[in-house]
């Protein structure tokens, strides 16, 4: 792999990983439990698509074969999807939601906290633009696993049941592979140990305000996506996002 | 515009002799043009006609989302989506500030929810109609967005303080969804295969008449209007408001290269307006009536939404009890 080549595969998970949970926050459209969260959803969602475009936006000019954001986004397959499988897992109840958010604000910060120091200045760039809004999304998702955690019986049950539900998918982003190793190495993205011990750290430190219980370090862990092996729900997702782009693939503007 | 033949109680409107003393006055300070605020005393009509009124519009913003939502997941480029996700979160922070208004009439949010749901209160009846391809997403943009402002250009001028204010931040911002959903056809159309133009034409054609419907029955057969518009909260009659809407969107239906499904619209050189044919009132009062194309859907997916986050809502306040007694211990 050239360094270009393992730029594009690391940026490839950000950028997918983004659109995937954003698309999800998508579907909670006039669905949520309250106005103020109808707004706050759709805010956050706002903010990952965005981000993901400027990724997007990043990996077509290295990639330099012609395609643009959208082509990545709207004409890939699920197999060459990078995103972390935690992104792509349904909405649940609204603890499931947030417990999804919750992990992956976790991870989303620290990243984006090494991201911004990146030698490479448009990523450097990108990353100080969406760790500004990601701070904002982990503060409120910190905010409603405490609520929900040590609110009532049925919102702690609930929750805890949505922590058990997604560990599962947690090891992926703390886990690092050949990828990350390297990306690591060349002074972007974070070191691994660190992102790990951080995440964890943070994580336990909220749940256990929140009165819930973490899985243990050793729980077993669903890995793939970050090498495009995914769960069956990406197929749907993406069949209902890109769909207007292969029902009408002769069109050139929308 | 969002609120149609909202009730006022008044069978008739009061002269200025019959009034009692206070009614007197509270009608001398609107026929000033000075604006009524939530301390002010006023009549319970008015009162109840705002609160009937501005909840209708609240609902409207809320409802709106779903015919939208219907299509954000497919929104075709990160651009489109994007758009449609912020005009999304607009139309939420329009309704939390219209039920905000509405709340310093004395009136509570969740009870005027409640008769969204149960069928006592309306919303606008645009909403009942579906959304079947992209296009419509251009189509409400531009003329549903565009129906509204010319409604609500008038209301930033409605005699009762907090709304006419609400109503100057919204009609900002719906001016530029308004450009945007324009927009979004005249790419169609220009630039667009034969498919998307097609597209574009089905999309005119089924929310046409629904948007002319918007501004509520003619003047003869809108029985609060006089009231309503003696107190200042509404400023121009539905017939109006209507033909003020075709004559500005004629021209740029033209311009789009589109027509509109009425053999009777035609520029008529005399009376210096479009002349257009006749609204199906049948459909409008149906619609109404619950008895619209998904009447029924709109109004489960939000009851599910609020009964669904019952135990989110009771956490919140639980846990704001208990960080409360924490902070006093």
């Amino acid at each position: 792999m050239t360094d270009t080549q393992l730029l594009q595969s690391y940026l490839l998970r950000l950028a997918d990983s983004d659109m995937i949970l954003g698309q999800r926050l998508c579907e909670l459209c006039g669905k949520a439990p309250a106005l103020e969260e109808e707004m706050a959803l759709m805010n956050v969602a706002l903010d990952l698509v965005g981000q993901a475009r400027n990724w997007y936006e990043y990996v077509a000019e290295l990639e330099d074969q012609g395609r643009d954001a959208d082509m990545l986004a709207f004409r890939r397959d699920a197999h060459e999807y990078r995103n972390l499988l935690l992104t792509e897992q349904p909405n649940g109840d609204y603890a499931v939601t947030m417990a999804r958010q919750f992990f992956f604000d976790v991870w989303h910060y620290h990243t984006l906290q090494s991201l911004v120091n990146a030698p490479d200045e448009r990523i450097a760039g990108i990353a100080a633009k969406a760790l500004k809004e990601v701070t904002y999304h982990l503060r409120r998702s910190s905010e409603w696993i405490k609520r929900l955690g040590d609110g009532t019986e049925e919102s702690h049950r609930r929750m805890q049941d949505a922590v058990d539900l997604l560990w599962r998918f947690t090891g992926e982003l703390i886990q690092p592979d050949e990828v990350d190793q390297q990306i690591a190495k060349a002074g972007i993205g974070p070191d691994p140990e660190q992102l790990r011990d951080d995440w964890r750290g943070m994580v336990k430190a909220v749940l256990q305000e929140a009165t819930l219980t973490p899985q243990p370090d050793d729980a077993w862990m669903y890995l793939g996506g970050k090498r495009g092996e995914h769960t069956e729900h990406l197929g749907f997702i993406l069949a209902e996002m890109q769909f207007l782009q292969r029902a009408y693939p002769d069109a050139k503007v929308w | 515009m969002y609120a149609q033949l909202v009730e006022t109680g008044a069978k008739r409107v009061k002269s200025l002799d019959e009034m009692s003393p206070e009614e007197r006055a509270f009608q001398e300070r609107i026929d000033a043009e000075i604006k009524i605020e939530p301390k002010n005393w006023m009549p319970d009509g008015y009162r109840q006609t705002l609160i009937r009124q501005i909840s209708q519009h609240a609902h409207s913003e809320v409802v709106g989302m779903l015919p939208e939502g219907n299509w954000v997941t497919r929104a075709p480029t990160l651009k489109r989506k994007l758009q449609l996700m912020a005009k999304i979160q607009d139309e939420a922070g329009h309704g939390l500030y219209l039920y905000s208004a509405m709340e310093t009439l004395g009136a509570d949010r969740d009870e005027e929810i409640e008769k969204l749901h149960n069928g006592k209160a309306k919303y606008s009846s645009i909403f009942n109609y579906p959304t079947l391809s992209w296009a419509d997403i251009g189509t409400i943009g531009w003329l549903v967005d565009g129906a509204a402002i010319v409604n609500q250009v008038v209301l930033q001028r409605t005699s009762y303080g907090p709304y006419s204010r609400a109503m100057i931040r919204i009609c900002k911002e719906e001016s530029f969804h308004q450009r945007q959903g324009y927009q979004i056809l005249l790419d169609l159309m220009r630039h667009g295969t034969d498919e998307q133009k097609q597209m574009v034409q089905d999309s005119i054609n089924r929310f046409w008449w629904p948007a002319l419907m918007m501004f509520g029955p003619h003047d003869d057969d809108s029985p609060n209007s006089q009231q309503s518009m003696a107190w200042k909260i509404k400023r121009k009659s539905n017939d109006e408001l209507r033909q003020m809407f075709i004559d500005q969107t004629v021209p740029q239906l033209e311009f789009l290269g589109c027509t509109a499904p009425d053999p009777d619209l035609k520029w008529n050189e005399e009376r210096g307006h479009y002349d257009f044919g006749e609204i199906n009132w049948q459909e409008f009062y149906d619609v109404l009536k619950g008895n619209g194309p998904c009447n029924r859907e709109r109004i489960a997916t939000r009851k599910k939404a609020i009964e669904e986050g019952a135990w989110v809502r009771e956490a919140a306040v639980a846990y704001a009890e208990k960080q409360k007694q924490r902070a006093a211990a």
